[in-house]
This record gives structure tokens, sequence and C-alpha cells, in this order.
């Protein structure tokens, strides 16, 4: 494992941006409770997850522990009820609320608002 | 960073701190800024001179070479060997060379290395002396060695390098001499004790040893060349010796630097600071050659840190305008090594010179092993010591000397021979191992560590993965940690919590009998019933071996409806996941038995998709480097051709391998061929704990290697040997005999008894073997199971195995006939054509293979919007 420490989230950026829209990706009906999928909005990748009580969330696709686009293929579940995705390749959790590595707090993944319009999966950007 | 490109930095000197300075510069992407020139004065590229005894024992040149062939050029760096710099004009920062090339330079890095130094003894030179250090001094002593007449050598140096040098004559078949100056072989790193052992232990492999003597002159034959080695002392006699290698210490090749008046040490060496500079700030020293706070380093290991150091000063100089924080602070001299087969090692304060330390010794010298510890008198904390003949232990005392690991109260036992513990590992798992034991072999963690992290507090994995760091790299540790935690514990006469997770406070096996019995088909419906209270969703851990216990009991395709959340990735695209995010593709290849047209399929789809390709350790070939949405095709053209999926990426049966058995083989007395792709027929699919690997010889030649696998079959004249329990991974273990001369039926009963016990009983990710050391009454309980239906549950067991056989479909098969199954298998959902750009291959040997991180464009870092709620769809 790459011994890569910096945190990928810079908080002095402005959390709403001007030119945030939000983007459509899927059908809700298409995702599988538990599970997520990966989203391709403007070359960034964003994983998807419908989990079975929490409702849906939108993270990063890319570990950045193991470097690789996976998040979206992860198991999802709750630990103290916390939701959180456990990345396929070495298995970090990370929240799916914050975005912090439950194992590690010195990464985290990009949060992204995420809401269903008219059964449309909508995911929020900054383009 | 365009007007950096012209930068020149030269580098005179190609040795191993050379090559390892460029490399450091290339893994930091700086030939973009740089132009790079490397002179060498030898006629070939850099090479592992540490090992230069091997060449003697047949290792090539090509095999000690350091840089792969084109590695200079690929990294737009250019290297002239057979060159050598003989003037630095430091005004017009300019070098000349012997070729009469002249080149400027920005920055100069000196990285000469060193000369071995002659002794002066009388008639030195003559014709059969030599020194040891180039490729080329190798050849003309293999050459002398050769020639009629030369049957004995001597070395002059008794150190690291002359037993080194000593290695290369034993190995030319020479009756071997070593004559050291000092009382003892080694004086440097070891004290009088470990010099004897050390002594006895080489005098043993015949090599003879004439310590505290002053060589005076080389003895000449007739045709002036060696014919002996007389000592000062005229009382020793001479040697009968035709060959005499010098190798008495090195000097520093500082006559460039002096020649261009820079500042050197009164006895060489060329004078750097902290930050290997010079007093002339655009010239660096590295190696050997550079004079460091008065002290030359004479290792390998110090040298590649200042080539590291220096490598990354002078890039962090180019990329953020002069900082340059990385300072050589001087080197960790401790060592361990490896000479004429011989374990010697030396670390921190191994003389015992600190004030108030104490000495242990453990000196045996009927097995020559020497073992010093010392010790602080006040902290009783190991600050240092000796190995000789036995290091096993060095990476634990080294660890305690650095403070690492805290001593133990009585430290005695530290000096124990190796494996007086460890020969105890019967079958009795991990209590038996020696605390100096690797436990992760990622983060090389020991066992001592795992337990005296427990000692202070921490009583859960994470905690214990958070303060050890083991079980954080392959995760492949974690059932060794798990144990150990928990023997720790009970012995400690605390709770062990045997929860399967935050979820469920049972058992892996304990869930299983409840799924059994009350009949649950779903995840919601076992942890409703069986989890803890409240609780609504699964983690992780608990999502899988639910998922695995299901399937284990018959639940049918894993992908449908509830039971596709449980799957881990593997599972959930029934491929192996691979560190770049692609996944790998076995078919299934029943005891390894293929048609030509089968290898043919396989051969045109890799070849179609461009797939690395690779043989498996169990006869199976894996091809790897697929994308997600690549799978089903390849699936479909695989299926096509009548292959099946392997099941490569679960935790299930993997493979059966066979040797060709008596059909073909002249020693062969049964069809092992046969019956493996009849057990692997048999038992294809069948989830389980673990993964299951298993063999079948025909006859006790074993090539097939059967006593290593979960479950092994070797023929007899009589029927069938069953082996069970075998294991390789970090700990191997060999499977032990479980039943004899079995005739076919009863095989294939026993099995099915044995695996469906060990799924029933078996925890989470425990192999065959770690669960037969566990479980309560052992191989003879699991035998009256099997044998004898000693808990009256072995028609229960068959009838779970006949379930089994009877429900199995191959998945990748039940996947391309479902369009909608299909459809999951995208890279981006709102993309499915796209690939994931991230993904980039080079090209290896022909193959692909995963682009390193330097090797791939830089990935997009997404901007952050601020923190997302959960929205209920």
């Amino acid at each position: 494992m790459s011994a890569v420490t910096e945190p990928l989230l810079d908080l002095t950026e402005p959390t709403i941006a001007a030119e945030n829209r939000s983007v459509s990706v899927c059908a809700v009906d298409l995702l599988v409770p538990g599970r997520g999928v990966a989203a391709l909005i403007d070359g960034q990748q964003v994983a998807v997850f419908l989990t079975e009580h929490h409702g849906l969330f939108a993270v990063g696709n890319h570990d950045p522990i193991s470097d690789t686009n996976v998040l979206s293929r992860g198991i999802t579940g709750s630990i103290n009820g916390e939701p959180v995705v456990a990345s396929p390749i070495y298995k970090q959790r990370f929240s799916l609320r914050t975005g912090i590595c439950l194992d590690d707090p010195a990464y985290a993944v990009p949060v992204y608002r995420i809401e269903t319009i008219d059964g449309m999966v909508h995911v929020h950007v900054v383009s | 960073m365009g007007s950096m490109k012209h930068t020149q930095l030269v580098v005179v000197g190609n040795g191993m701190v050379g090559h390892k300075f460029v490399e450091a510069l290339v893994q930091q992407a700086a030939p973009e800024h740089l132009q790079i020139t490397v002179f060498g004065e030898e006629p070939r590229p850099a090479y592992d001179r540490v090992a230069l005894s091997s060449w003697f024992a047949g290792t090539t040149v090509e095999e000690l070479t350091l840089p792969e062939p084109g590695y200079y050029e690929r990294h737009g760096v250019t290297l002239f060997t057979d060159e050598k710099v003989d003037r630095i004009d430091r005004d017009t920062r300019r070098i000349h060379t012997t070729s009469g090339r002249t080149l400027a330079y920005d920055t100069l890095v000196l990285a000469t290395g060193s000369f071995p130094f002659v002794p002066p003894v009388a008639n030195g030179d003559a014709a059969g002396t030599f020194v040891y250090r180039t490729i080329d001094d190798l050849e003309a002593i293999a050459a002398w060695a050769s020639r009629g007449g030369v049957r004995a050598g001597a070395v002059i140096g008794g150190g690291l390098l002359g037993l080194e040098a000593a290695n290369a004559l034993h190995t030319l078949g020479l009756d071997t001499h070593v004559v050291e100056f000092a009382e003892r072989l080694m004086p440097v790193q070891v004290d009088e004790g470990g010099g004897r052992a050390l002594r006895s232990r080489i005098e043993r492999l015949g090599v003879s040893v004439h310590t505290a003597r002053a060589t005076s002159e080389v003895v000449l034959g007739p045709d002036r060349s060696v014919a002996g080695l007389r000592f000062a002392d005229p009382a020793h006699g001479d040697l009968d010796v035709q060959l005499v290698l010098y190798s008495a210490g090195i000097r520093p090749r500082d006559e460039l630097a002096r020649s261009a008046g820079l500042a050197v040490g009164e006895r060489g060496g060329v004078v750097v600071d902290d930050e290997l500079r010079t007093n002339d700030p655009a010239i660096y020293a590295i190696g050997e050659v550079a004079l460091l706070q008065g002290r030359i380093y004479g290792l390998v290991a110090p040298g590649y840190d200042m080539a590291r150091t220096l490598a990354a000063n002078l890039v962090g100089a180019l990329d953020t305008e002069g900082t340059t924080d990385h300072r050589f602070t001087g080197a960790e001299l401790s060592t361990k090594l490896k000479l004429l087969g011989i374990d010697v090692a030396s670390f921190g304060d191994s003389f015992g010179k600190a004030p108030g330390a104490r000495c242990l010794v453990w000196d045996d010298p009927v097995a020559a092993v020497y073992k010093k510890l010392v010790v602080d008198e006040a902290t009783g904390a190991v600050t240092g010591g000796v190995l000789v003949g036995d290091a096993s232990a060095y990476a634990t005392l080294l660890s305690m000397s650095r403070g690492d690991l805290p001593t133990p109260d009585d430290p005695s036992p530290l000096l124990l021979p190796a494996g007086s513990s460890d020969s105890a590992l019967g079958a009795v798992g991990v209590t038996a191992l020696a605390d100096t034991s690797t436990i992760c072999s990622c983060n090389n963690v020991v066992k001592g560590q795992i337990c005296s992290a427990v000692a202070d507090g921490c009583h859960t994995m994470a905690d214990l993965k958070a303060t050890t760091t083991a079980g954080t790299g392959c995760g492949g540790c974690q059932p060794l940690m798990k144990d150990l935690l928990q023997h720790e514990l009970t012995a400690a006469g605390l709770d062990v919590d045997t929860s399967l997770c935050t979820h469920f406070a049972h058992t892996r096996a304990e869930l299983y009998s409840l799924v059994r019995f009350h009949g649950h088909r779903t995840f919601t419906a076992v942890l409703a019933n069986h989890g803890h209270p409240g609780l609504t969703d699964g983690c992780d851990i608990c999502k899988p071996t639910i998922g695995s216990i299901l399937a284990s009991l018959g639940e049918g395709y894993i992908l449908d409806g509830e039971q596709s959340a449980l799957q881990d990735t593997n599972d959930h695209f029934l491929a192996n996941l691979q560190k770049d995010g692609t996944y790998s593709v076995v078919p299934r290849i029943p005891g390894g038995e293929i048609t030509p047209n089968g290898l043919i399929t396989i051969g045109e789809v890799a070849r179609d998709y461009g797939l690395y390709t690779k043989i498996t350790g169990g006869q199976r070939i894996d091809l790897f480097g697929a994308r997600v949405e690549q799978l089903p095709e390849i699936w479909t053209r695989l299926v096509d051709a009548g292959f099946e999926s392997g099941h490569a990426y679960g935790k299930a049966l993997r493979t059966v391998k066979s040797c060709v058995g008596e059909t073909w083989c002249r020693y062969g007395v049964q069809d092992s061929v046969a019956m493996a792709i009849a057990v692997e027929l048999r038992y294809r699919g069948l989830r389980a704990p673990h993964k299951i690997k298993m063999a079948v010889s025909g006859c006790t030649r074993e090539c097939a290697e059967a006593q290593s696998k979960d479950v092994g079959i070797i023929a007899t004249e009589r029927g069938w040997n069953l082996y069970v329990g075998g294991n390789g991974g970090l700990r191997p273990q060999h499977a032990v005999l479980f039943a004899e001369d079995l005739d076919d039926a009863t095989l294939i009963r026993y099995i099915d008894r044995f695996l469906m016990f060990y799924i029933r009983t078996a925890d989470r990710l425990e192999r065959t073997a770690s669960w037969l050391n566990k479980i309560e009454g052992g191989l003879d309980h699991v035998r009256s199971v099997v044998m004898n239906d000693s808990l009256g549950i072995a028609d229960e067991l068959e009838t779970d195995m006949a379930n089994h056989v009877a429900s199995y479909e191959c998945e990748w098969k039940a996947t391309i006939e479902s369009p909608e199954r299909v459809s999951r298998f995208v890279s981006f959902v709102n993309a499915p054509d796209a690939a994931d750009p991230h993904i980039v291959f080079v090209e290896e040997r022909g193959q692909i293979r995963p682009a390193r991180p330097e090797e791939k464009p830089p990935a997009e870092v997404p901007v952050l919007l601020g923190a997302g709620a959960g929205a209920m769809p």
C-alpha cells in the first residue's frame, strides 16, 4: 500500500459554487438496495449508493488508499449507526455521510449532494 | 517548468550508489526537468557489487547488472560507460573525460566510490595478486585460478569483504586461507566471542583462518609469480599459496575532487555537509567517496540513503523554489549478513560501550552459535548485541534496541536457540509461534509486538491494526491475528469476544447452525432474528459471511434479490479484483486436463481482449486486465466453447490439481486424472468459510503435491489415502493422513462429510488447517465424526452435500443468459460504453501490466461540494 497521506479534501475551497448544477445519472429503480454504481460526470467519477435504510448517497469513486476507482463496488453497511462503504481493495470503510475513512481518518473522499427528482437520481457537482 | 529542462546534471560514477541516485531521480520524475548525463569508467553499467562472489557460483553479469536493459534510454538519461572523468573545471563548470569529451554542468554529483587498500608488503604487485572490487577483477581471478599448479589462495583481510572474497576462492575450489591482522575476524562488527564462533564455523567449511598475523612478503616462484605468503613473525612459517587477494579495507576515490581543489579529509574523502554538498555549492558527493562528519560509510545501505536524500533535495529544489529539507544524519550501522552461508549480525551498542551496559551471553561452542545482548542496567532495555550462527532473532532484537519494542522483564529466553519453541509447532497453531515469528509480512510485524499491544490494552482487531499496522496490508494475516488476540485475552483472564462483528454476538459456526435450523433464506431474516436488537443494517463482515452460509445451504444463484447486496466485489462480478481495479478471469479446467482446442479458445480470447496470461499454481490459466464491461463478452465466448466458471473469485472450491497418473506414467498405480475430474465436478461451486484446494496424486511420488492441500488424495496399490488440512501460505502446514486404502465410494463419502463438517463449524476466513488446529478434540474428533458418525450427523452432512451437487449451476452461464443480470456489468451507469480512463497498462515482456503510479497521467482530483445528506428516494 502506498503511503500517501495528504487528504484529498481541500477545505479552503468554497463549499457551494455559483456554477453548481445537478446532473441526472439514472433511474432510481435501477439501483439495488445495499449496492452502488459509478457515474461519469464531466470526467469526475462519482459512486452512487442506495442504502437499505439511510437512503441515497454519492461520494467520490476514487479510493485514495489503493488509488483505484472502485468505491462504487464496495459493500455498504453501518458502523455504530454511521452509513459506510468498504473499499473492495483493502477493505477500509468510508463514511457515506462525511467521506472520512473510519479506519484511517487521514483519508477522506469527496461527498456530493444527491436527490431524487421525478424518479431520476440527481447528483450535484461543480463543473 | 519548461525553462528548467535545460538544467544539466552530471553524475560521475556508475556504481551501486551512482545508479541508485539516478533511479531515485527517475522515481520522482526528475528527468523531465533535468538533462542527466552519467559517466562510468567500467565497461558496463552498474552491477551488484555486494553479490560479487555469487558470480563464481554461476550468477551471470547480466543477472548482477542493476538497471534493466534500456532503463537509462527509456528515461532519457545518457550513460557513457568505459569513459572516465579526469578533470573538473569549476570556474567554467565543465568536466573533461579521458575520451576528450567536454560537458557543461549546472550540478555535479561525485559518486566515484572507493578503491581497495593494498597493504605494503614486499612483492605486493607480483603476478597472481589481485584485488576484489570489479567484474574485471573476478574474471582475472578466475582465469588465474584455472591455471595448472594453482591449488591454494590467501585472502589478506578478515573483515566483511575479506570473507566475501574467501567465499569466492572457496567456490573456485581452491584451498582457502584468510589472514587477518587483528585478533579476530570481522573486528569492526563482532566481539571476541562472536569472532570465535565465526572462526569455528568458517573452519568447519574447510577454510583456514590465521588471525593476529602481519603479512610481510609475497614469496616469488621461478617465474616471479606468487608462490607463497610470508609473515612478519618467522615463527609462523610460510603459507603455500599461488594466489593472493587483498581485501584489507577501502579508500575513497577522491583524486578528481582533490585536483579540482575541493575540500578533502586528512585520510581521504570529499568533505560534505548533511545535504551532501561539497564546499562548492554546485558539486555534491555521495557513497564511499563522501566524508560526512569525519566518517566514510563503506556499506551500501548508507550510500543508498545518501542517494535518496540528495535526489529528494534536487527534485525539491526544482519543484518548490529551494525547499531542501532532507538531510543525511548518519546511518544505521546495524547489519545482518550471510557470509559463507553463516548468519552474522550486529546492532545498536554492539560492544556495550555505553555507561551502565551489561552483557548477557549465550555461547555454544558445539553448535558454534554465539549471541550477546547488551542490556542497560538501569532500565533493563536491550540496547545492542552480536549474533553469530543464528540471527533469526535479529528483527525483534533490533526493534528492542531502537525502543520500538519493549524488552521483556527477563530477556534471557531471547537468546535461546531458534525453534526451541517453534519446534513444538505440530498442530497447535498460533500459540506455538515464537515471539519473533512474523505475523504480518507486509508490514513486518512479529508476534511479540502483537502480544505487547494486547497487553497494553488493544482488545479489538481494529485497535490492534491501528496500533501495530499488522493486517493493514494484504490482510492475509488477519485470521492469525484474531487467533492471537483471543489467545492472549484468554490467557489474561479477560472475556473473549467471539462476536462475528458489531451486528451479531454469534460466531460464524453458531450462525450457520441457526440459519440451517430455522431455514432462513435472507440476510434480513437472519439479522432480525439473531442480530443485536434494533439494527437494520449489516456491514462488510456479516453480509458476505451470511451470504456464504446461504450459498453453502443451496440458496441458488448468488446475485439475485437481496443476496446480491451481500457479496463482496469478487462474487458480485464473478471475477477476481486486482490492484488496479480490473478483474481476472479463470475458466474451470477440471483436474488440469485440457484439450488443444480448449487451449486455443482461451488463447484467442486472451489475445482478442489483450489480457495478461499466466499459468497458476493450481493448473489453471488466469487472464488478467479485464474491465467490468468486458466480462460478459469474454464469458460468452468461453461458455460457448464449453468452459464454465472456475470460481477463482469465491471462498469456494478453487482447483483440484492432478498428476498424469497410471494412464501414462510408468509409476502411477491409479487414474489420478479421472479421480481429480470427478472430485472437482462434485465439489465445484461449493461455498465455504474460505477457499478450498485439492489435489490427487497417482502414486506415492506425489507429483500433485496433495499433502499441501485442504484435501489431498494419494493413490496406493489398494485404493486411495486421504489427507486433510494441508496449507501453503504464511504458515505452511502438511496435510495429515486421515484414512488409508479407501475405495472410491468411501473416499467420496468421507470427503463429503469432512467438507460439510468444516463448512458448519469453521470460523469466517478460516482454512481447514487452522480449523483442525483449533477444533476441540482435534483431528481425532473430526475423524470420529466423519468415520464413526460419533455425533450422529453423518446423514445430514451427506444430505447437505447432495443438495449442493444437485443444485449446482455455472454462475457465468446463468449470468450471460439474462440481459438483466448482464446489465450490471458496466463501469459507469450513465455511460455504459465508457471505460475507466484511470486504468492504464504498459507493456512488459510482450504482455500488458498495470501502469505504476509514476507511469500514469495524473488523476483528476474531484472538487468538493460540501457535505451531503442522505436523501430518501
